[in-house]
């Protein structure tokens, strides 16, 4: 997944909290549009101008508060799409305007059996050599089975066993060179083990809890360029003493229904033939 | 029997991802027990391995908290169909493709439940009803035309048996059998259950349901061999309560009484007796002309020895000739079908069969045994204990001994004095 640089992003325009379906979420915590409207802005210039990203734009639909997170449309590798198929009713009726930018954009969409919940980058993340999938809070384990066989990789279920993380991407961050940022309580002891053996206890990089809960883990990484959310000090040195260049953004307005940086985009150009 | 065991399927990235030792570890940390049926591993990294797994756990209520627990980490229960059932073509015929059975328990799954097979025994089919959710085990002779028989495997399953509970030789023998092996501690332990049987026979006949049965299977070496009085013992103290055996056993236990012989020599004095020979003959003879066994008792003819203790004690006896017998005793069932029949009758409620000194009685019995039932074969020939043991039970004992030390070091471990 090193060199990505192009994401599916989405404007604001109707971000906010219609609906509490994570412990982020609270009605009375009313998103100021104006402010979470120039947080987006300042995510797309650093990532188009400092990182040098390419970003597609999709264009918003009224009533969907949650598109903004794309991160959680689907999973792609080459030229194959997976959309989503998300576990809570409020945000299944994104399903067929993301599965419909896929089509558009020339993907071969693939879409899993009835049944299956999975929601996309949001819970299945890679490196270039094993990718790992987040379970039991959002996706289901058994879609892993069949995304492993339409994608032909290996995908190591790993289950999240704090409501705070419920997405893989929430605790979870593979950076360019096999190193690793995450938050180790998110996860069961089982996968803990299997993360560390897999990745290697040097590369693997812990966030401390306070930043955890700043979504530290939600991170953009381009090569040795790390987007994050602000306020995540700690970390930032962390990835500084492994020769990474923390880029921080404000974007508060979104932690407010329980996503950051890494939620808002997508990264659409993983390449089939890598790893 | 509740619907205590469950196989699930596991497939995906389970090995390196440790899901599938997750999963292993959730169903011991709740009580339960597993076995891997079928393991296949992925040969490279990219391919996905699969695990079928059997799970069993101590009651329903168990299962369905591990299936609960393991079912977020991808284990589904294995989709089930009901078994299929043909109707008997003919009196006495089985469906070509009928379900052979084993001495296991086992179910059958009608109309999406898992029902015991009621009455399991080796080498028979099963006989579903027509429209009520039972099952039996039905020899190939006694099925009727039009009889709905299982066929095929699809829908039945075998459960494999629980170690006993009780802390002794049938717990861990495994089925050896060695005439090289200390047998005090092995008769010991046959004895400790025969004491608890009695006593749970003797509170089951005052609520008047049969049950902590101790079945003996004798031939008439335990007469010759002078094992007799500890028989006689162990009846008369309600330690055993079936007996089977064939002509011979009952009529030399006779012949003991009337001439004090056993095929015409003398028990005390250990010699053949002039017209000895005679003897089996002429004590058939008088029975026949009382009329039965049980006259003969009451009559005031037969007063000692395994038949009379029988009679006074109201042993279930069944008592199936073969065809070199002699005379035979009234009471003994010569169409072998029949013969078998009754000793199938008279098997529920048994907990403990004692098979000494006979090979014909005791293979036959095997056969009609469920493995559950605890089996203890004494021979003095290794290849009929071997040949019990395979059955494949871990509650067949074999001993290579005489019979009559047999019985008396049982009986005199259990208390008599002789």
């Amino acid at each position: 997944m090193e060199g990505m640089s192009r994401f599916l992003v989405c404007p604001p325009d109707y971000f906010s909290i219609d609906y509490e379906i994570n412990p982020w979420m609270r009605l009375s915590n009313r998103v100021q549009p104006d402010r979470a409207r120039l947080q987006w802005q300042g995510l797309m210039k650093v990532l188009a101008d400092k990182v040098g990203a390419t970003l597609e734009r999709m264009a918003p639909a009224p009533g969907l508060p949650d598109m903004v997170f794309t991160a959680n449309a689907g999973s792609v590798l080459g030229r194959k799409a997976v959309p989503s198929r998300f576990r809570h009713p409020e945000r299944r009726r994104e399903e067929p305007f993301f599965e419909q930018w896929f089509r558009a954009h020339g993907y071969d969409v693939v879409t899993l059996e009835e049944g299956l919940y999975f929601e996309g980058a949001g819970d299945l993340l890679g490196f270039p050599d094993a990718w790992f999938g987040g379970y039991r809070q959002r996706s289901d384990i058994r879609s892993y089975a069949s995304l492993s066989e339409l994608f032909g990789r290996e995908i190591i279920p790993v289950e999240l066993v704090d409501r705070r993380f419920y997405h893989l991407d929430t605790c979870f961050c593979p950076l360019s060179g096999g190193t690793l940022l995450y938050y180790p309580p998110a996860f069961d002891l089982y996968a803990r083990r299997v993360i560390e053996d897999r990745i290697g206890q040097d590369l693997c990089v812990a966030v401390p809890e306070s930043e955890a809960l700043r979504f530290a883990c939600n991170a953009v990484c381009v090569g040795k360029q790390v987007v994050l959310p602000e306020g995540c000090a700690e970390t930032m040195a962390r990835l500084a003493a492994r020769g990474y260049e923390p880029c921080p953004v404000p974007l508060d307005e979104f932690m407010k229904a329980g996503g950051s940086a890494k939620c808002l985009t997508l990264a659409l150009d993983q390449k089939a033939g890598e790893g | 029997m509740v619907n205590t065991q469950e196989t699930v399927l596991l497939q995906g990235h389970i090995i390196d991802s440790l899901i599938l030792a997750k999963v292993l570890d959730a169903i011991l940390m709740l009580g339960g027990a597993f076995d891997l049926l079928d393991v296949q591993i992925g040969s490279q990294r990219d391919q996905p391995s699969r695990a079928r797994i059997l799970i069993r756990a101590p009651s329903g209520q168990q299962l369905a908290d591990i299936l609960q627990a393991i079912q977020p980490h991808g284990a589904r229960v294995e989709r089930e169909s009901d078994c299929c059932a043909e109707p008997a073509p003919a009196d006495g015929v089985l469906p070509p493709t009928f379900y052979a059975t084993t001495h296991l328990p086992t179910q059958v799954r009608l109309g999406g439940q898992w029902i015991d097979v009621e009455g399991i025994e080796m080498d028979v089919a099963i006989r579903v009803g027509d429209s009520a959710a039972t099952a039996q085990a039905v020899p190939m002779g006694q099925v009727r035309q039009g009889d709905r028989v299982v066929v095929g495997r699809e829908g039945v399953r075998v459960l494999p048996l629980e170690r006993p509970k009780e802390r002794d030789i049938f717990s861990f023998m495994q089925a050896q059998v060695s005439s090289e092996r200390p047998n005090r501690h092995i008769i010991a332990d046959i004895a400790g259950r025969m004491t608890a049987l009695r006593e749970g026979y003797r509170e089951a006949r005052s609520g008047g349901r049969p049950d902590s049965l101790v079945l003996l299977v004798g031939g008439p070496a335990i007469v010759h061999a002078g094992g007799r009085d500890a028989l006689t013992w162990l009846i008369e103290s309600e330690f055993i309560h079936v007996l089977f055996g064939g002509n011979a056993l009952a009529a030399h236990d006779m012949e003991a009484h009337l001439y004090g012989t056993s095929l015409g020599y003398g028990l005390s004095a250990g010699r053949a007796v002039p017209h000895g020979h005679e003897h089996h003959l002429r004590t058939i003879n008088r029975i026949r002309a009382i009329g039965s066994i049980e006259k003969a008792v009451a009559s005031g003819v037969i007063t000692g020895g395994i038949m009379a203790a029988s009679v006074r004690h109201d042993v279930r006896m069944v008592l199936a000739g073969s065809i070199r017998d002699d005379g035979p005793l009234p009471g003994v069932i010569t169409d072998s079908v029949q013969a078998q029949a009754a000793m199938r009758d008279a098997l529920p409620g048994v907990k403990l069969a004692l098979l000494v000194a006979s090979t014909l009685h005791a293979v036959a019995t095997g056969n009609l045994l469920p493995a559950t039932v605890p089996t203890v074969c004494v021979d003095v020939n290794q290849a009929v204990p071997t040949k019990l043991a395979d059955r494949g039970s871990f509650q067949a004992v074999g001993l290579v001994m005489d019979a009559a030390s047999f019985l008396r070091e049982l009986a005199r471990e259990l208390g008599w004095k002789g």
